[in-house]
């Protein structure tokens, strides 16, 4: 087998492995499941009347915000997985092995992203029934889904880099979440950045999160009307500002992770 | 014979804190070799660099004839480890565990499957097999993770303390199953606290203590250098003492040592049996009755005490 046929396969054999995982222990399935749920109500039905969006009900604009939160925090499990195998011993065995180097990274972040396409698809129906719609066609709408499954990747790999930098699965478990809040807040996720304070303004229309929801809410006709997109740069041009946002994060996080996992296994 | 492991001077640093240093070791092939010493000593350490896990900080070695350090995927091929914390994944069963390690070492599919099941026989964790890993105990979860060191038959294995934590009979068991693998001509390299085990395993054994070589030889040797056997006499009376000394300075080698606290008198002795039937014999002459009387064949833990002047569980701990 040529090297690149035998990484594939090391890859997948550890995706099968973090995949039996979710198998065996439903409860984190279960939850994942309700947590996407919940938001997309709670959003909907709490928020819904006070956020003005004009142009657009806000349900639709919400649920391309939710799915991109839900997503990154989604990615926020890698670095519990990884830090949990670095401390159990398995990647001892793992790097006994003349296996690839990077399966076990590139196995963890493809079993977790299977994990998000799969919340995708629980939040997908909930929002249909709540009442969104993607109104430009099946084209659009999936290059909207393989956006939003590039951008969750893409932070499963930041997510990697602070598990492998962490000491322990309790660490990891907050470390590896709570960047996020003000990251995916400090956006176009929940609220146009046209209603946020204008010193706030340009962090949240320059935020990745926001370049991605926006080029969702273009690719499916969920945007508000005119300002309310934001201005600049970021507003008009969404989709390839989210597509390179998140080959900037590929291209400085995957080299990190793979250099952290040799120094953290190698401790 | 050719030398499956070689160790020259191999040493690692952490910082201000050396783990391991100048070690050298010989395992020819088809040979056991214990690496003996007490929590801390350095043997992890040692064999995570053998196996390729760390990278020494000065020396250098040689498993199966190739460099650790300049080829690593090559000697990940020829090895199979067992580490001190069994590397299994608690959310498999038994054969999904080591299905697994068979595809990462590249076996296809079908030949995975069939390597497992005879694995999972061979260990006695047949019916265990399709329980997840979890549910096994402790003796069963250290003869799968041996179980995955063994996948693809490795001329050289590795195993950190396998026994470490286990109940006796699960003892028992492992030290059948690594006999019945050095009957089969594998190499093996065995750290342990143990110094019974390494007696009953090892064909040689290396005394470590804070990361140093301390002693090497066979258990015989070892012993050896301890004088050999002694003859112990326990008597009721502290009075009794002294006179019972003067018997055994007659009967052994040596001057004879009481211990108050025990009430007892020890000699060395050459002649074994003859020396404790003449023993008996001259005891009774001079009216002492012994409450007890032994011959002591020397074991590794006297060799421990006078190698380092602690007893081997008693050190105090260092970095692993």
């Amino acid at each position: 087998m040529s090297t690149a046929l035998e990484a594939a396969s090391d890859g997948w054999v550890v995706t099968k492995r973090n995949l039996l995982k979710i198998k065996r222990v439903p409860d984190l399935v279960i939850f994942s499941t309700i947590q996407p749920i919940m938001f997309v109500l709670l959003f909907a039905y709490v928020f819904g009347g006070a956020i003005a969006t004009p142009g657009i009900n806000y349900r639709e604009f919400l649920i391309p915000g939710i799915f991109v939160q839900t997503v990154a925090f989604g990615a926020g499990i890698t670095a519990i997985g990884l830090a949990d195998d670095l401390q159990k011993g398995i990647v001892d065995r793992f790097r006994s092995l003349p296996m690839s180097r990077g399966a076990v990274l590139f196995g963890r972040t493809s079993s977790d992203l299977i994990n998000n396409v799969f919340t995708v698809i629980v939040m997908s129906v909930t929002g249909v029934i709540v009442g969104w719609r993607i109104n430009e066609g099946f084209l659009r709408g999936v290059a909207g889904f393989a956006i939003l499954f590039l951008f969750a990747y893409a932070m499963s790999w930041i997510s990697a880099v602070i598990g492998l930098s962490v000491k322990s699965v309790e660490v990891a478990q907050s470390a590896g979440f709570i960047w996020m809040f003000p990251l995916t807040f400090l956006s176009n996720a929940f609220v146009p950045t046209s209603s946020l304070p204008s010193a706030l303004r340009p962090i949240a229309e320059w935020n990745p999160i926001s370049s991605v929801v926006l080029a969702l809410r273009e690719l499916w006709g969920n945007a508000p009307a005119g300002a309310a997109n934001g201005t600049g740069f970021p507003a008009q041009h969404p989709i390839w500002l989210a597509i390179g946002w998140c080959l900037l994060i590929l291209v400085i996080f995957v080299p990190l992770s793979i250099s952290r996992y040799r120094r953290a296994a190698s401790r | 014979m050719a030398n499956a492991i070689i160790a020259e001077q191999l040493g690692k640093t952490y910082g201000s804190v050396t783990a391991v240093v100048g070690l050298d070791l010989v395992v020819p092939e088809g040979t056991v070799l214990g690496l003996l010493g007490p929590n801390g000593a350095g043997k992890t350490t040692t064999v995570r660099m053998l196996t390729t896990l760390i990278t020494p900080t000065s020396g250098r070695c040689e498993v199966g004839g190739i460099d650790v350090c300049a080829h690593p995927d090559k000697v990940r091929r020829i090895i199979g480890v067992s580490g001190q914390y069994a590397a299994v994944d608690d959310y498999l069963t038994g054969q999904e565990n080591l299905e697994m390690v068979g595809r990462l070492y590249h076996l296809g599919k079908r030949r995975a499957r069939q390597r497992a099941k005879e694995l999972l026989e061979q260990f006695e964790l047949t019916d265990a097999a399709d329980r997840p890993a979890k549910t096994y105990s402790g003796g069963m979860r250290r003869r799968l993770d041996l179980a995955g060191a063994l996948v693809v038959q490795p001329p050289v294995i590795f195993l950190d303390e396998p026994t470490t934590g286990l109940d006796p009979r699960s003892r028992l068991g492992m030290w059948g199953v690594i006999s019945d693998l050095v009957k089969a001509g594998s190499t093996l390299l065995l750290t342990t606290q143990y110094l019974e085990e390494a007696d009953r395993l090892c064909d040689d054994i290396v005394v470590i203590d804070h990361g140093r070589a301390i002693a090497q030889g066979t258990a015989a040797e070892l012993k050896g250098q301890m004088g050999g056997e002694k003859l112990a006499v326990a008597v009721g009376d502290r009075s009794e003492l002294v006179p019972a000394a003067d018997v055994l300075r007659s009967v052994g080698v040596d001057e004879p040592e009481i211990d108050e606290q025990a009430r007892e008198v020890t000699v060395h002795i050459e002649r074994g049996t003859a020396a404790l039937v003449e023993a008996v014999r001259k005891l009774d002459a001079a009216e002492i009755t012994p409450t007890n009387l032994e011959i002591r064949k020397p074991t590794l833990d006297d060799v421990f005490l006078t190698l380092t002047g602690q007893p081997a569980e008693e050190q105090p701990g260092g970095t692993q």
